[in-house]
C-alpha cells in the first residue's frame, strides 16, 4: 500500500499542474494513467497540433506543452503509475483506498480526478462476433509479433499503426491491409515502402472496403469485407489486427457514487470538491456553470483544489499562502541553490 | 432561423430551430438530442459527433478537410456521407438540413 498525501488520477495537463500545486505548498502525491506516458489528450490525440491559448506561450504543441510540465514539476520527484486504470475506491475513516487494475494499492484523504474525458481505449471493432476472437485472433494492439510467423493476416486501418504493422509483418505473413477509403494517412516513406510491397506482392491492399462480417465458429477461418458500391469479397484470414484509435471511456469511475452529468463530474467552485468530501474533480472532467473546456481553466481548477487537499492532508496545520517569488519554503520545496 | 432535423437511427425525426454560426453538434447538444456524444468538444479529435448528411445535402455542405477524414476512418459504419457534425456550420442555406444519427458513436 502506498500512502500519500493525494492521489491523481490522470497525467494529462491539469494532472500534472495538480502535482505542481501540490509539491509547492509541501504535499506529496502519486499519479495513475491509463496510457503508457503522461500527457493525456494533448500526447494522444493531437501532439503535432499546435495550442494557441496557453498564456504567455503563443504557440506549442501538446508534446511540448507536455514535456515543458514534466520539466516544471521535476524537483518533486513525483512517481507515475502509468499502463493503469483506477477500479476501485473505498474510504476507510478519513482515507481513500484505491485499487488499480494491476493490483496495485493506494492510500490518501484526497484524490483528485483529472481524467479528461475518461480513460483511453482501443476502439474496437463492432461486430458482435469480434469479441469471441479477441485476443486469441483479433488484437487492437501487437504486444507478441512471433505469434503471427507465416500466418493470413487481415489489418484493418489507415493511419500510421495500420501501415506501419502492415509493413513490419509482411516480413513473414501473407498481409491484407483494408481500408475504408482510398487514401491513406501516414508518413510519406512508410506509403512509397507500402507501395513497393504491394508491387512485389507481399501485401494486398483493399481499398474502399469495410469488414462486413467474421467466419468460423470456434475458430475464426475467414473474413468477408464490403466494397464501398456493395460488392462482397471474402478473404482467408488467420488474425485480424484493428487500427481504428483510442476512444475516451469514463470507465469505473461512473460506479464511484460520485454525481455525474453527461458524463462529467459537478464541482463546487471555491474546492473543486465532488459530492463526496476528499474527492476532487479538475479540468474537462469537472463541471460548473460557465465551465470551460480550456487547458487554462484546468491549471486553474488544480490550483485550488491542491489547497483544499492541504486542510485534509495537515488537519493539524495552517495553510498559509505564499508567492514563488518570494517563499523559502517554496525555493527549498523546488530545490533552488541561492 | 434554420431549422436542422435529427433523424435516430431507427427513424425518429427531431426538427429543432437553432442559431447560424453554431455547429450541427454543438445545436444537438444544446437541444439534448440523443446520440451525439461529442467527447473531445469539437476540437475534431474523437469521432463520436459522427452523423450521416442526406444526400441531396451532402454536397451543398463545405467538403471535409483532411484531419476530418482521417476521424472518420475510425467511426463505426462510415459510409460515403458521412460526417463529424462539430464541422457542420449551421447557416441560412442549411436551412432544411436532415442529418441521420448512427447506431452509436464508438
Amino acid at each position: 500500500m502506498i500512502k500519500t498525501d493525494a492521489i491523481i488520477i490522470g497525467a494529462g495537463p491539469t494532472g500534472l499542474f495538480a502535482v505542481h500545486q501540490l509539491g509547492i505548498i509541501g504535499l506529496q502525491c502519486e499519479v495513475i494513467d491509463n496510457l503508457d506516458r503522461a500527457g493525456g489528450q494533448c500526447i494522444e490525440l493531437y501532439p503535432d497540433k499546435p495550442i494557441y491559448d496557453i498564456p504567455a506561450i503563443p504557440e506549442c504543441t501538446g508534446e511540448e506543452l507536455t514535456n515543458g510540465l514534466l520539466k516544471q514539476i521535476k524537483p518533486f520527484k513525483t512517481n507515475f503509475h502509468l499502463s493503469q486504470r483506477v477500479e476501485e475506491i473505498k474510504q476507510e475513516n478519513n482515507l481513500w483506498i484505491l485499487k488499480t487494475n494491476k493490483g496495485n494499492l493506494f492510500s490518501a484523504p484526497n484524490v483528485i480526478i483529472a481524467g479528461g474525458v475518461g480513460s483511453f481505449e482501443p476502439r474496437k471493432l463492432s461486430l458482435k462476433e469480434a469479441e469471441k476472437f479477441e485476443d486469441s485472433q483479433i488484437f487492437y494492439s501487437v504486444t507478441n509479433k512471433i505469434l503471427f510467423k507465416n500466418k493470413k493476416i487481415s489489418i484493418f486501418g489507415g493511419g500510421d499503426s495500420a501501415l506501419d504493422w502492415a509493413l513490419e509483418l509482411s516480413k513473414a505473413n501473407e498481409i491484407s491491409l483494408i481500408h475504408r477509403r482510398n487514401d491513406f494517412r501516414g508518413a510519406p516513406f512508410t506509403l512509397n515502402e507500402i507501395k513497393k510491397k504491394e508491387k512485389e506482392g507481399k501485401i494486398v491492399i483493399k481499398t474502399p472496403y469495410n469488414l462486413k462480417s467474421i467466419e468460423g465458429d470456434r475458430t475464426m477461418t475467414g473474413i468477408e469485407i464490403e466494397h464501398e458500391d456493395g460488392k462482397l469479397e471474402k478473404i482467408k484470414t488467420d488474425y485480424i489486427l484493428s487500427f481504428f484509435g483510442l476512444i475516451m471511456k469514463l470507465g469505473p469511475i461512473a460506479d464511484w457514487g460520485l454525481n455525474i452529468n453527461k458524463k462529467t463530474i459537478p464541482v463546487n467552485t471555491e474546492t473543486f470538491q465532488t459530492n463526496k468530501e476528499g474527492i476532487f474533480a479538475i479540468g474537462d472532467i469537472c463541471t460548473y456553470p460557465g465551465k470551460l473546456k480550456l487547458i487554462l481553466s484546468g491549471f486553474h481548477e488544480a490550483a485550488l483544489a491542491a489547497r483544499a487537499c492541504f486542510k485534509r492532508a495537515k488537519p493539524n496545520e495552517i495553510y498559509k499562502f505564499e508567492f514563488t517569488t518570494a517563499s523559502k519554503n517554496i525555493h527549498d520545496r523546488l530545490g533552488l541553490k541561492k | 432561423m434554420p431549422k436542422i432535423t435529427y433523424i435516430s437511427h431507427d427513424g425518429k425525426k427531431n426538427t429543432v430551430e437553432v442559431l447560424s454560426g453554431l455547429s450541427v453538434m454543438e445545436c444537438a447538444l444544446q437541444n439534448n438530442i440523443e446520440g451525439i456524444d461529442a467527447d473531445c468538444g469539437g476540437s475534431m479529435a474523437c469521432a463520436t459527433c459522427h452523423v450521416y448528411v442526406a444526400e441531396n445535402w451532402f454536397n451543398k455542405i463545405d467538403k471535409a478537410q483532411d484531419a476530418e477524414q482521417d476521424m472518420l476512418d475510425m467511426v463505426h459504419e462510415p459510409k460515403k456521407n458521412s460526417r463529424l457534425s462539430c464541422q457542420i456550420i449551421v447557416s441560412n442555406e442549411l436551412d432544411g438540413l436532415e442529418v441521420t444519427i448512427p447506431a452509436k458513436q464508438t
